[in-house]
C-alpha cells in the first residue's frame, strides 16, 4: 500500500505469493474458507508472474466480496451482484487489463445472476470466482439459492423449500468458456485450476465449495461420496485407488463402474466435449462423486475484440468531421 | 447581467399528420432540409405515439410532425399552423386546433371513408362543416393519385400507399415553391437497394408538385426571406443528434476515449443507435442487460480511465440509482443523460415532462449530492452535455444532464462550431512515481484518477465509507462527517466556476419568468412578446440546477413576483424556496406536451 509520504515504486513482476498482499486487516471470521482461497490467489499470482498494475479485481457484496482490500493490485469493491457489469466496462476500456470479479453465491446467483449469464454469454474476458458457501453470511445466515433443500436457516425455519441452483450447469448454459470448480480445503488442485483460468482468454467460471464455519459448517462434507478429479485424457476415476470409474449406461445416464471391466468402455475426460461438462455438473446423488477441477473449456471470441474492431491506420478521427457531417450549403 | 436582444415571429408553419404507418416524420424532416437547405432557420417538433403501429386510423396512431422557417432562428416549432395535411380523418381531429383561423387545410379525400371517419370517432363527415368555415380548405385526392402516380412500378397496394407521404410533401414543397432536388437525390441513395420503391417515392414527390402546378390548387405562398445573418454552413440538428456530438466532442476536447453504455429506452435510444457507428471518432458503445449494468460498465470504464456514459430516461434512471450513488462515493468522472418523458412508472414513453429533476437531485440513498444540468433546446444539447463533461472531469464526479422527449426529438437549423474554437478539457491522471493517496484532495476537492495499468498506483475503492486521504475503509464517526461534509463541498466548490446568470430584460420590475430545460422557447417567446407590449417581465433560463448559480439569489430578489414554469407539479420552484426563502410562485403544465407560447403569455 503507498500512501503520501512514499513515492510509489515502478512497474512490478513480483515472483513472491507475499508481495500481492495488501496491508489491510483480513476481517473474515476464524476459519472461514475464504482465508485458503486468498493463499492460494496470491500464490497463483505469483505463479503467474502477474504484473500488479495489470491485475484489476472486482466484487460485489457479501463475505466474498471483501477480497479486493486483500490484495495488492487495483480494486473496485461494488454494489451487490453487479460486478461483472463493472468488470465489463473495465475490460471494454483497456484490454489488456486482467480482470477477476470475485463472488459468492448470493451476489452471483441471486440478486447479481441477470449479470453473471450476461457476462459469460458474451465471454468477456473476466475470471469469476464463485465463493459458494450456501448460505448469506455477512447478513447472517439466510438460505441463499445454492442453500440445500431443508436446510435450517433464519429465514427458512421449517427448511429450505426451493432446489439449489446449479452454478456449473447455469455457466454451461450461458456460453461460459471456462468452467470449473475447486474446494477450498484442496489447495493445490485450486491453484492448478487459478492458473489455467488465469492464463484462459475469455468469461471464467470456478466455483469454489467454500466453508462457512459460522453460519454453515460442514455444508459440502459428504462422508458417502468421493471427489472425482477431473484430469484432461484421463479416465474418470473414483476415489484413490483407482479401481472404479465413471461410465455411460445404455440410456445415456453417468454410472459407476469397476476399471478391470471393459464394457461398457471407461470414459476418458475431455475438456471440450460440452455434452460431457453438462452430464458432470448435472450429477447428483450418493453413488456418484464430486467431479473437481476443469469441467469445460473452449475458445471463442471475447467481447472486447468485438467492442474494439482493428484500430483505424489513419488514426482517431476529429469530431469536427461529424459536425460537418450534416452540414448543409447554402442553396443557390 | 442583461440582454435585450429581441425575438421576431415571421416564420410559416407546416403541419403534416397522418398515421403512424404513413411516414410523415420521414417527409416533415426532408421537407425540413429543403426549408434549411433555402438559408431559413427551423424548428420542427414531432408528436407520435409509443406503440409502433397502432391500429390504423384511430386516434391512437395518430404521428404529427410540425415545422416552422423562419427568416431568422425560430426558438420553438410555434404554436399554431399555417398549414395543415391530413392524411385520414384521425389526422385532423387530433390536429385541426393546431389550424390558425384561416389557415390552409388540405386533406386526402380519398381518405376520409366511412371507415377511416368511424375509427376517428366522426358520427358525420366534418368536411361538410368545414367548407362553411374560414379555413382554406384544399381536398385533393391524394390516395388515388398517389396509386396513379406510381402505377408503372411493380408495386403492392400496400408499398404503393406508403409514397402518399412524399406527395403530400410535393403538394407542400409547391404551395412554398421548396425545390425538391436534394430530396429526389436522397430517395435515390435511401432507397438504393430497392430502386423500384425509391422511384416510385420520387414520382410521387414530382406528381404532388406538378398537381399543385397544374391545377393551382391553392394560393401559392412565400416563406420567409433568409437574413443575412443565415450565411455561412448550418444543419438540422435534433436534440439527441446534438448530445451525441456533444459527447464525442467532449471525449475530443479531453483527449478521452468515450465509452457509452446504455438500454434500450424511449425517447434516448437514438443516442446509441447514432454512436455505435462511430468506432473511428474513439467511440465505443455497449448494450447492457439492463440500467443497472449499463451504469455499472459506465463505472467500470470510469474507473479504467475512459470518458464513460450512460444514456437512459425515468424508469432506467430509477434502475441506477443504487450505482449512481456508488458513484458519489467512488468519486468517479462520469455522466449520466435522461431524456425525461412523462411518468410515474411507465407513464407516456414518446411525450415531455421535467418530472425526473427531484430523482436526479435527490434519488439516491444517503448524503449523495451530484451537479445536476439540464439542456434547454435541441442544439443546447451541445454544449450542455460538453459542460457536463467538464464538471464531471474537473471535480471527479457523476453528472447528471437532463434533457426530455420534446428537445430529444424536436430539430432546429444550427449553425455547428469550430473544435478549434471550444476551450479544451483538462483531465488530470495520476501518473506512476508520483505521490499517491486515492483520496487525498486538490483545489476542486477532486481526487487523484489512478488508472489501472499505472504501476505503483495500486489501490482498492469500494462503495463502504472511506477513510480522507487513505481511502482506507473507515466506520470512524468524525471521518464519516468529514466525508459527508467534503462530498458536499465539491458541489460548492463547482459553483465557483458557474458564470453569472444572464437576465433576458431587465435585472429588476414586475415579474420574473424562471425556467429551465425545453421550455426555454416558449417562455423567452412570450416574455419577448410582452416586452414589446411595455411589460416590466424578465425571463431567467437555469442550465445549473445543482449547484445553483451563485448569484441566482440576487436576481431573484429584483423582482416583485417570481413564477417559475416547469413541465412539473413545481419541482424547481421548491428546490429555490428551499434554497431562498423567498415566496415563488409554480407555473404547472403536465400535459405531455411543451408549454406553448400562448400558455406563458397567460400568465404574463
Amino acid at each position: 500500500m503507498t500512501n503520501l509520504a512514499e513515492p510509489a515504486g515502478v512497474a512490478t513482476g513480483a515472483r513472491d505469493k507475499r508481495d500481492y498482499r495488501s496491508d489491510q486487516q483480513i476481517r473474515w471470521c476464524p476459519g472461514c474458507g475464504d482465508y485458503a482461497i486468498l493463499a492460494q490467489f496470491h500464490k497463483m499470482l505469483a505463479a503467474v508472474g502477474a504484473n500488479k498494475e495489470d491485475h484489476v479485481i472486482v466484487s460485489g457484496i457479501g463475505c466474498a466480496s471483501r477480497f479486493p482490500y486483500y490484495v495488492d493490485t487495483y480494486g473496485l469493491h461494488g454494489v451487490h451482484g453487479r460486478a461483472p457489469a463493472i468488470a465489463t466496462g473495465i475490460k471494454a476500456v483497456n484490454p489488456s487489463l486482467t480482470v477477476w470479479v470475485v463472488t459468492g453465491d448470493g451476489d452471483a446467483l441471486s440478486i447479481g445472476v441477470g449479470h453473471l449469464i450476461h457476462a459469460l454469454r458474451r465471454n468477456v474476458d473476466i475470471k469469476i470466482l464463485l465463493l459458494n458457501n450456501a448460505v448469506y453470511g455477512l447478513t447472517k445466515g439466510q438460505a441463499s439459492p445454492t442453500s440445500f433443500p431443508g436446510q435450517v436457516t433464519p429465514s427458512s425455519p421449517a427448511g429450505v423449500v426451493d432446489r439449489s441452483l446449479n452454478p456449473l450447469r447455469l455457466a454451461l448454459t450461458a456460453g461460459a468458456t471456462f468452467v470449473a470448480r475447486c474446494v477450498d480445503s484442496h489447495g493445490r488442485q485450486m491453484r492448478d485450476v487459478l492458473i489455467a483460468a488465469a492464463e484462459h482468454r475469455g468469461a471464467a467460471l470456478v466455483e469454489i465449495w467454500q466453508n462457512c464455519p459460522v453460519f454453515n459448517d460442514g455444508a459440502f462434507v459428504q462422508p458417502s461420496r468421493n471427489y472425482l478429479h477431473l484430469r484432461p485424457g484421463q479416465p474418470l476415476t473414483v476415489g484413490g485407488d483407482g479401481e472404479r470409474a465413471l461410465t455411460l449406461d445404455q440410456g445415456g445416464r453417468l454410472r459407476v463402474q469397476r476399471t478391470d471391466d471393459a464394457d461398457p468402455p471407461l470414459l476418458r475426460h475431455d475438456v471440450g466435449n460440452a455434452a460431457l461438462a453438462g452430464l458432470l455438473a448435472d450429477i447428483e446423488g450418493d453413488d456418484l462423486p464430486v467431479p473437481v477441477g476443469i469441467y469445460y473449456r473452449c475458445t471463442r471470441p471475447v467481447h472486447s475484440d468485438a467492442l474494439r474492431p482493428e484500430p483505424p491506420l489513419r488514426g482517431r478521427r476529429s469530431a469536427q468531421e461529424l459536425l460537418d457531417a450534416g452540414r448543409i450549403p447554402r442553396a443557390g | 447581467m442583461t440582454s435585450g436582444q429581441d425575438v421576431q415571429a415571421t416564420g410559416v408553419v407546416i403541419c403534416l399528420a397522418g398515421d403512424s404507418g404513413d411516414g410523415v416524420q420521414l417527409a416533415g424532416r426532408r421537407l425540413a432540409q429543403q426549408g434549411v437547405a433555402a438559408g431559413l432557420g427551423l424548428g420542427v417538433a414531432p408528436d407520435f405515439p409509443a406503440e409502433i403501429r397502432a391500429p390504423a386510423g384511430s386516434l391512437n396512431g395518430v404521428s404529427t410532425i410540425q415545422i416552422r422557417f423562419d427568416a431568422g432562428e425560430p426558438l420553438t416549432a410555434g404554436d399554431t399552423a399555417d398549414v395543415l395535411v391530413a392524411l385520414n380523418p384521425a389526422a385532423l381531429r387530433a390536429n385541426w386546433r393546431r389550424l390558425k383561423p384561416g389557415g390552409c387545410l388540405i386533406l386526402d379525400s380519398g381518405a376520409f371513408i366511412e371507415k377511416n371517419l368511424a375509427l376517428a370517432g366522426y358520427d358525420v363527415d366534418p368536411v361538410a362543416q368545414l367548407e362553411t368555415s374560414a379555413h382554406d380548405l384544399v381536398r385533393v385526392d391524394m390516395t388515388a393519385l398517389t396509386l396513379a402516380a406510381v402505377e408503372k412500378y411493380d408495386l403492392r397496394r400496400r408499398s404503393a400507399l406508403r409514397c402518399r407521404n412524399f406527395f403530400a410533401m410535393g403538394v407542400v414543397c409547391w404551395m412554398y415553391q421548396l425545390h425538391t432536388e436534394a430530396t429526389l437525390a436522397w430517395l435515390d441513395r435511401q432507397f438504393e437497394s430497392h430502386r423500384e420503391l425509391g422511384e416510385a417515392n420520387r414520382a410521387a414527390l414530382r406528381a404532388g408538385m406538378n398537381y399543385g402546378e397544374t391545377t393551382e390548387l391553392s394560393a401559392r405562398r412565400v416563406l420567409p426571406v433568409a437574413s443575412d445573418g443565415s450565411a455561412g454552413p448550418r444543419r438540422m440538428v435534433s436534440g439527441n443528434e446534438a448530445l451525441s456530438l456533444g459527447l464525442v466532442t467532449a471525449a475530443e476536447l479531453s483527449g478521452l476515449d468515450l465509452f457509452l453504455a446504455s438500454y434500450p429506452i424511449t425517447p434516448a435510444s437514438d443516442i446509441v443507435h447514432l454512436m455505435c457507428g462511430w468506432d473511428e471518432f474513439g467511440v465505443r458503445t455497449f448494450q447492457a442487460e439492463d440500467e443497472m449494468a449499463a451504469i455499472g460498465a459506465a463505472v467500470g470504464a470510469a474507473y479504467a480511465g475512459a470518458l464513460a456514459v450512460t444514456t437512459t430516461s425515468g424508469p432506467g434512471f430509477a434502475l441506477m440509482s443504487e450505482m449512481l450513488g456508488m458513484a458519489v462515493a467512488l468519486e468517479l468522472p462520469m455522466l449520466v443523460v435522461d431524456v425525461q418523458r412523462a411518468g410515474p412508472s411507465t407513464g407516456m414513453p414518446t411525450k415531455p415532462e421535467q418530472s425526473d429533476l427531484n430523482q436526479a437531485l435527490h434519488g439516491r440513498s444517503g448524503e449523495a449530492p451530484l451537479p445536476v444540468l439540464a439542456a434547454s433546446s435541441a442544439s443546447d444539447c451541445f454544449w450542455a452535455v460538453i459542460e457536463a463533461a467538464r464538471i464531471a472531469l474537473r471535480h471527479m464526479t457523476p453528472v447528471v444532464l437532463l434533457s426530455d422527449a420534446a428537445i430529444a426529438n424536436s430539430a432546429e437549423s444550427w449553425r455547428q462550431p469550430r473544435l478549434r474554437d471550444i476551450r479544451p478539457i483538462n483531465v488530470r491522471q495520476a501518473e506512476a512515481g508520483s505521490p499517491f493517496a486515492p483520496y487525498a484532495r486538490d483545489e476542486e476537492l477532486a481526487r487523484p484518477w489512478a488508472v489501472p495499468g499505472t504501476p505503483g498506483l495500486q489501490h482498492r475503492i469500494g462503495s463502504l465509507e472511506k477513510e480522507h486521504v487513505s481511502g482506507h475503509i473507515s466506520y470512524d464517526p468524525g471521518n464519516h462527517e468529514l466525508m459527508t461534509r467534503l462530498r458536499a463541498q465539491k458541489l460548492a466548490a463547482a459553483a465557483r466556476h458557474i458564470e453569472d446568470t444572464v437576465l433576458f430584460g431587465s435585472d429588476h420590475g414586475d415579474l420574473l419568468v424562471v425556467g429551465w430545460g425545453s421550455t426555454f422557447g416558449a417562455i423567452r417567446t412570450a416574455v419577448a412578446r410582452a416586452r414589446r407590449c411595455g411589460k416590466q417581465v424578465s425571463h431567467l433560463h437555469l442550465r445549473h440546477l445543482n449547484p445553483l448559480p451563485p448569484d441566482l439569489g440576487r436576481c431573484l430578489r429584483g423582482f416583485r413576483k417570481v413564477l417559475v414554469a416547469e413541465m412539473n407539479l413545481g419541482q424547481l420552484c421548491a428546490r429555490l424556496r428551499d434554497e431562498f426563502l423567498l415566496d415563488l410562485q409554480p407555473y404547472s403544465k403536465v400535459q405531455g406536451g411543451p408549454f406553448a407560447v400562448a400558455d406563458i403569455e397567460a400568465m404574463l
